[in-house]
């Protein structure tokens, strides 16, 4: 069966900049999965869409959607998928139904079946009774549903969403979820980006892991967390003794068996990451904290989360 | 992977390049009559645009000034082929620049257009053609009013095909250096097009004067030599008052039709660096 979408070693460097925005990326998508590129802003999701969608030149390797070659058969493969950018590009020209009619005569739909699946669209995304004002008058939840229901109109079999749900209420972001389920149990390939952890966990099947244009990591967001040096994280909240830091502090935990390594993050609490049960730990780091005078003020125990192996592979720098 | 020997059979997948090229016709069509859809819309918006400030410049020039005896009437005669010209080919400039710059930059509209199936040059192409029928639209509105305005319009049924052949190829001229614009300027400096790019080509386009009578003015006369729209305004008059001392015609289309060619060359390089980073 071909890969729903397919890159090998693909390399982006925008003109008159001197590092490359995607620096040697490869993975699959298999038909009918939600794959999550997760990465921080400027980590290269977007510059790989825009070559997976053919409005950016690749500087090197390969790229196919649905078995067709993206670089050397553009116009193919633009019949093949959709995507919904980052920033909204609707037709203002146009209302709301007409953008969805246009889309499916660009794409050589007849006159009689477009409108008939804009319709329909419009009703499926909840915006039938909105479908012939002006799309100036859309707030940005409904652009962005405007948007998905746009194109599905010439019926992709891969979906691209670049960051679908940010700027979205609770409401929005459940709805454009149970959508995408939705999409991909017609069997449709669903290929989003986002930073938000919660959901890419939620949403993916799958979720690769994305900084500096490179693949950190890619598994299932299960297969992430647990990769992330064992089950549990325990959260300490200590204020070290007299003479005492808390790196010191830090240093002397990771010694306790069962602590695979431990973090002070800067006014809050040491994290320590655990490959055995929280609990046999616990004692020993007391016995750890008490000896060295350090005050003990609350303990939190928990399993470690995408977040946590997010902010584990791509550190705390901003970009 | 694109195996043309493995025919579509029954419930075989086809390979999606098989019908590549009917599908770029029909992308092509679809979004040449989304822009046609768009004008008639704004119908009005247009006919202002367009009309209004040639018609100004029409009745100043020839009515104002006559009036008050500065002009004879044969040069209100002289005036309107040139204003004509100047529609046109200002229509089909902007009908491609201040558009393209928009939609590039703030709304992104071109975006869902440039990802139908058609090859990207014919987005841009497309730009052209609808530029061109604005054009000569414009200048099929232009004639009448211009006669009512002046009470007479001059007329030459002989000229009716160096006419139309001037007023196309000058609109396309206009509709190549549009994309030119369009794609080169970024839209914090879309004034500056007005102020430093379409006033001294407006007025060193032959549009108000013959080229001829500039004998006495050698270096304006090398000026307006430049302006490829000196040739459009000269072919407009050789079919529609051919007793003025013309530039002939054969040089002219010509001219337009190399302009016509780097224009466009230009602008489509420049519109693919937009479309595809
Ligand atoms: N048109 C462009 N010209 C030059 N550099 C660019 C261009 N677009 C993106 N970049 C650079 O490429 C890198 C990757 O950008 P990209 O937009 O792909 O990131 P992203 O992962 O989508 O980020 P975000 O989460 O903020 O959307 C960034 O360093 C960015 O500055
Ligand atoms: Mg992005």
């Amino acid at each position: 069966m071909t890969a729903a979408v397919e890159v090998r070693d693909l390399v982006k460097r925008y003109p008159k900049r001197d590092v490359n925005a995607v620096d040697g990326l490869s993975f699959t998508v298999e038909p009918g999965e939600i794959f999550g590129l997760l990465g921080p802003n400027g980590a290269g999701k977007s510059t790989t869409i825009g070559v997976l969608t053919t409005r950016v030149k690749a500087t090197g390797g390969e790229a196919r959607v649905a078995g067709v070659d993206v670089i050397r058969d553009s116009v193919a493969a633009r019949k093949l998928f959709a995507v919904v950018p980052q920033q909204t590009n609707l037709d203002r020209s146009l209302t709301p139904r007409q953008n969805l009619a246009f889309h499916g005569a660009y794409h050589g739909l007849s006159r009689t079946d477009r409108f008939a699946k804009a319709a329909a669209l419009l009703d499926e995304f909840g915006l039938a009774d909105q479908a012939d004002v002006k799309v100036d008058w859309y707030s940005g939840g409904m652009a962005q549903r405007l948007m998905i229901a746009r194109a599905m109109m010439h019926e992709p079999k891969v979906l691209f969403l670049d960051e679908p749900t940010t700027g979205l209420d609770p409401q929005s972001r459940l709805f454009m979820w149970e959508r995408v389920r939705d999409l991909r149990s017609r069997g449709v390939t669903v290929v989003l980006t986002t930073h938000d952890m919660d959901e890419a966990a939620e949403m993916a099947d799958r979720v690769g892991i994305v900084d500096h244009g490179k693949l950190l990591a890619l598994d299932t967001p299960e297969g992430l967390t647990r990769s992330l040096a064992g089950h549990a994280v325990l959260d300490l909240s200590v204020t070290p003794g007299d003479g005492d830091d808390p790196d010191k502090l830090v240093a002397a935990l990771t010694d306790v068996a069962g602590v695979e390594r431990g973090e002070a993050v800067a006014g809050g609490p040491i994290r320590l990451y655990l490959n055995t049960d929280p609990d046999t730990v616990l004692a020993p780091v007391i016995a750890v904290l008490s000896g060295r005078s350090a005050t003990l003020t609350n303990v939190h125990m928990g399993a470690a989360s995408l977040e946590d192996v997010f902010i584990d592979l791509t550190g705390r720098g901003l970009r | 992977m694109t195996d043309l020997d493995t025919r579509p059979s029954a419930g075989e997948v086809r390979q999606p390049t098989v019908d590549a090229r009917p599908s770029a016709g029909k992308a092509f069509r679809a979004i040449l009559w989304r822009d046609i859809y768009v004008t008639g819309k704004e119908f009005w918006v247009f006919l202002a645009q367009v009309a209004l400030q040639p018609l100004f410049m029409l009745f100043v020039f020839a009515k104002v000034l006559n009036a008050g005896g500065y002009v004879t009437d044969d040069y209100a005669h002289l005036l309107l082929p040139g204003i004509v010209a100047l529609t046109a080919f200002l229509t089909a400039l902007q009908t491609v620049s201040f558009p393209l710059i928009m939609e590039f930059s703030f709304t992104r509209e071109i975006e869902d257009r440039l990802l139908a199936p058609l090859p990207t040059y014919l987005v841009a192409v497309e730009k052209l053609l609808l530029a061109v029928i604005r054009a000569l639209a414009s200048a099929v509105i232009m004639f009448p009013i211009g006669a009512l305005v002046l009470g007479s319009a001059p007329w030459h049924t002989d000229g009716i095909p160096l006419l139309i052949a001037g007023l196309v190829l000058g609109s396309w001229v206009g509709a190549g250096i549009g994309l030119t614009l369009g794609t080169m300027v970024p839209p914090s400096k879309i004034s500056v097009i007005f102020a430093v790019i379409l006033t001294p080509l407006m007025f060193t386009g032959a549009t108000q004067y013959p080229w001829q009578s500039l004998d006495s003015m050698r270096w304006f006369q090398v000026v307006t030599a430049l302006n490829p729209l000196t040739y459009l305004s000269e072919a407009v008059r050789a079919a529609v008052v051919p007793d003025v001392p013309h530039i002939a015609p054969w040089i002219c289309i010509l001219v337009l039709l190399a302009s016509g060619a780097a224009s466009t060359a230009v602008g489509v390089r420049g519109f693919m660096r937009r479309a595809i980073n």
